[in-house]
């Protein structure tokens, strides 16, 4: 290919058997000029050095799997074509995690906070399969659909500036996710959502940075779910007090 | 160090099957435990990656079950097991209504009742959607729900080397754990394999990198027959260079498939879809573009020629509320906009109709060890699957077989546990002298690459004796040079490397299987289309085909199909 041009790719590298602190690794790597970030990736793993580590899989911008910092920046590397950077290239792995090695992060925190806004439809009453499927309008599915498009990429927790500062932050996916269900007309699970939202660390400690939106990968609009779900989390609590006065 | 972990069920896979068995498991018994193992987070899993729709009758419409039994078994060009089939179509409802009773955001008509959409080889709109991205939201429907349930226990990124079989049954597994090298023993009384097909044992590919294969490998070597591996699916519309997958739900909802001369070429010649032209099914529809672009009406590119998806005719809003993945892919990975410009397509590798040979309750013939979705041959899919009826399988058999193995688990005994151990020691020992080994030089993504273009140079579109014979010559000393592998990161901690190499191991042994099986089909049928052996010929090759592993190679045998109401006919549209 007479279009390939050579760029410098400068590498996180880190093996906890071997090194105290992350450093970082050049690779020359010959690009084509429809390449992702994650095509050069692979080609250092397949060609320079095999000893890469990074997570990948669909390369299609779906899994979830291959978000890093690309110059800096929280991006989904396969969907971040290589023509928008220059000669010089920065992978490191997504800020506000841990590392587990070179670009990997460790990404438990994150699953227990996912797992802490119940994402599951919570119903008094579980519906019969004999039932059928539940009415939705397409009106009702649109209030919840953009939220439940999250891919789990965690682009969101690496720009967030308040997860930089409390690392217990319930943060914006695992946010916008509770929210997505206490928005699914199926659903009957707000109340419980909502003690956990005006909980510590979570909706009330959002700085408005809005920095979640913009490097979503998905147009999730996680800090507009926070808004909502502020709103209702306080509306909920305001109501329930009343209604509990008026007995 | 081996570390222990005892639960009543083991899955190995997190995708649809997987996590739909570990939900049906701790479901049908209060008690059982059950571990997930699979070498990604659950929704890494490759399901995420589906996206046209689901297929099952919807009451009150004009479809019947008898009628999607039909298409299957038609779509399958008869090698379908029709009890299996029955069964399928029976569950398919109950299993779409459940997951939306789960959550799932399918996409609604006005009066808020789930939409379909028409799919291929299909006679009814039966394709429940939720817009173009329907594996995803199907795959974190059921990994949400499935976290309300504490018994199913998850271990995320380990990565299992091998199936315990002793004393006449499965045992448990062993499995490395990527983060920190050490290996784990999961003892269990049943094991279900869940672990996805095996695309990348080809080089243009829809399927992602995890796609190897690796359940089919771990119970072909535990000694159960690999069902009719010949049988792989060529999706018609891939981009290009990557192969990533434009869904079959383009044309569902009225695209068009042309040639470099603006014609559509599946109306006005004759490749055997009829009225059905685009929305004929998949094995055909690959054939007639690789004939188009044979015939020299396909369009130069850098990645090979192409043919051309149009979408234009159906409007921005259109495309924008049924087909919006499909806008992001073709302008993110070919910097094509579907609304003003027809999106380059050829046929690309996308799924594998054979698998771990199981019975319609998804049992091997080990006791114990059970397999669905993808990773299985049910079979339901026969030699052709129809588009959307995979992502329903994975829903219906991970369900039943998650079901079978509790009730299986209950009766049986545990393993030997010393010996188990021993095992699992062997398999440390194992890893052990391949991480870092410098034997032989041989590296690990060329011996990939040879073998991905046997795969494709053998085992394309279309096929023929010599092209497959010598597929099958080239896999062996491939197989020796993999004997002689040189890796370099010696690090415990999330070694990739030495998952990539294991990975390689399985894909071998999977690619054999499927070169093999293939050159002993000496007729066309489904997706198996050879030139020298144009005809379908039901006389002598109406039998699924077996693999079996021997240490001198595979063996092949034959397994009869189970006919009981649709008799083999001509398979025309």
């Amino acid at each position: 290919m007479s279009d390939v041009k050579k760029r410098t790719f400068v590498v996180t590298r880190f093996d906890p058997d071997r090194d105290q602190v992350p450093k970082t690794q050049s690779y020359e790597v010959p690009c084509r000029p429809d390449w992702k970030v994650l095509d050069a990736l692979n080609f250092i793993k397949d060609e320079i050095d095999a000893t890469l580590s990074h997570r990948w899989s669909c390369r299609m911008a779906v899994c979830g799997s291959c978000g890093m910092n690309v110059n800096g920046e929280p991006k989904l590397t396969c969907k971040t074509s290589l023509e928008d950077y220059g000669d010089t290239v920065e992978v490191a792995p997504l800020s506000n995690f841990p590392i587990i090695r070179d670009l990997v992060i460790d990404m438990d925190g994150f699953m227990e906070k996912f797992r802490a806004v119940k994402p599951w439809i919570i119903a008094a009453k579980q519906r019969a399969v004999e039932e059928g499927t539940y009415r939705q309008s397409p009106e009702q599915l649109a209030a919840f659909k953009q939220f439940s498009m999250c891919i789990n990429c965690m682009l969101c927790y690496a720009a967030c500036p308040v997860v930089s500062q409390e690392p217990e932050f319930l943060g914006p996916a695992a946010i916008a996710l509770g929210h997505r269900y206490n928005m699914d007309s199926r659903d009957e699970g707000q109340p419980e959502r909502n003690a956990v939202f005006r909980g510590e660390g979570t909706v009330f400690n959002c700085s408005y940075a809005n920095e979640c939106s913009e490097v979503c990968p998905k147009n999730v609009d996680p800090a507009a779910a926070i808004n909502q779900a502020k709103l209702n989390a306080v509306i909920d609590w305001a109501t329930s007090f009343v209604v509990r006065r008026e007995k | 160090m081996v570390e222990v972990y005892r639960h009543d069920v083991v899955i190995v896979g997190g995708g649809g099957a997987g996590l739909r068995a570990a939900i049906a498991a701790v479901e049908a018994d209060p008690k059982v435990s059950v571990a997930m193992v699979s070498k990604v987070y659950p929704m890494r899993s490759h399901t995420v990656s589906a996206e046209g729709g689901a297929a099952a009758y919807v009451p009150g419409s004009d479809d019947s079950l008898e009628k999607h039994a039909y298409d299957t078994v038609k779509g399958s060009d008869f090698l379908a097991d029709q009890d299996c089939v029955d069964y399928f179509v029976e569950q398919a409802t109950p299993e779409l209504t459940r997951l939306e009773h789960w959550g799932c955001p399918w996409s609604r008509n006005d009066d808020g009742s789930v939409a379909t959409r028409p799919f291929g080889g299909m006679t009814v709109p039966r394709t429940w959607f939720a817009a173009d991205k329907v594996g995803f939201h199907m795959l974190h429907t059921l990994f949400q729900h499935s976290m309300r349930f504490e018994r199913i226990v998850r271990y995320d990124e380990n990565f299992v080397t091998k199936l315990l079989v002793d004393d006449g049954a499965v045992r448990g597994v062993v499995a490395v754990d990527i983060r920190s090298g050490a290996m784990r023993l999961f003892v269990g009384r049943a094991v279900i394999l869940a672990t996805g097909g095996a695309g990348k044992c080809f080089p243009f590919t829809t399927n992602g990198t995890i796609k190897t294969g690796d359940g089919m490998a771990l119970a072909y070597r535990a000694g159960v027959g690999l069902k009719d591996m010949e049988f792989v699916q060529y999706h018609p519309t891939g981009l290009p260079g990557t192969g990533i997958l434009i869904t079959e739900a383009s044309r569902g909802e009225g695209g068009y498939v042309l040639n470099s001369e603006g014609e559509r070429f599946l109306v006005t010649r004759d490749y055997g879809v009829g009225q059905k032209a685009e929305l004929g099914p998949r094995d055909m529809i690959s054939r007639a573009e690789i004939l188009e672009i044979e015939a020299g009406r396909g369009i130069k590119g850098p990645y090979g020629d192409y043919v051309l998806l149009d979408l234009r005719h159906l409007g921005e809003a259109k495309i924008m509320a049924k087909l919006p993945f499909v806008r992001e892919l073709a302008r993110t990975y070919v910097g094509v906009d579907p609304v003003y410009e027809p999106i380059p397509i050829r046929p690309v590798l996308h799924y594998m109709m054979g698998g771990v040979d199981t019975d319609l309750r998804g049992a091997t013939p080990v006791p114990g060890l059970y397999a669905a979705g993808e990773v299985a041959s049910v079979s339901i899919n026969g030699s052709n699957r129809l588009g959307s009826n995979s992502l329903t399988e994975c829903l219906v058999f991970g369900a039943r077989a998650g079901v079978e193995a509790v009730a299986f688990a209950r009766a049986a005994g545990t393993g030997n546990e010393a010996r188990l151990r021993a095992e699992a020691e062997g398999e440390g020992a194992r890893l052990d002298a391949l991480r870092g080994r410098k034997k032989g030089g041989e590296k690990l993504s060329h011996i990939r690459r040879e073998m991905q273009l046997a795969m494709e140079r053998g085992c394309g579109v279309y096929r023929d004796q010599a092209a497959m014979q010598q597929a099958v010559a080239e896999l062996a000393p491939l197989k020796g040079r993999y004997a002689d592998l040189a890796l370099e990161d010696t690090s415990q901690v999330f070694n990739t490397e030495l998952l990539q190499g294991l990975e390689l191991g399985n894909m071998l042994d999977v690619a054999e299987a499927i070169a093999v099986a293939a050159a002993a089909r000496r007729e066309s049928r489904g997706a198996h289309a050879c030139r020298d052996f144009p005809k379908r010929n039901d006389r002598e090759f109406l039998h699924h085909s077996m693999v079996f592993f021997t240490p001198s190679g595979p063996r092949l045998e034959k397994k009869a199909v189970t006919i009981t109401r649709f008799q083999p006919e001509e398979r025309k549209y």
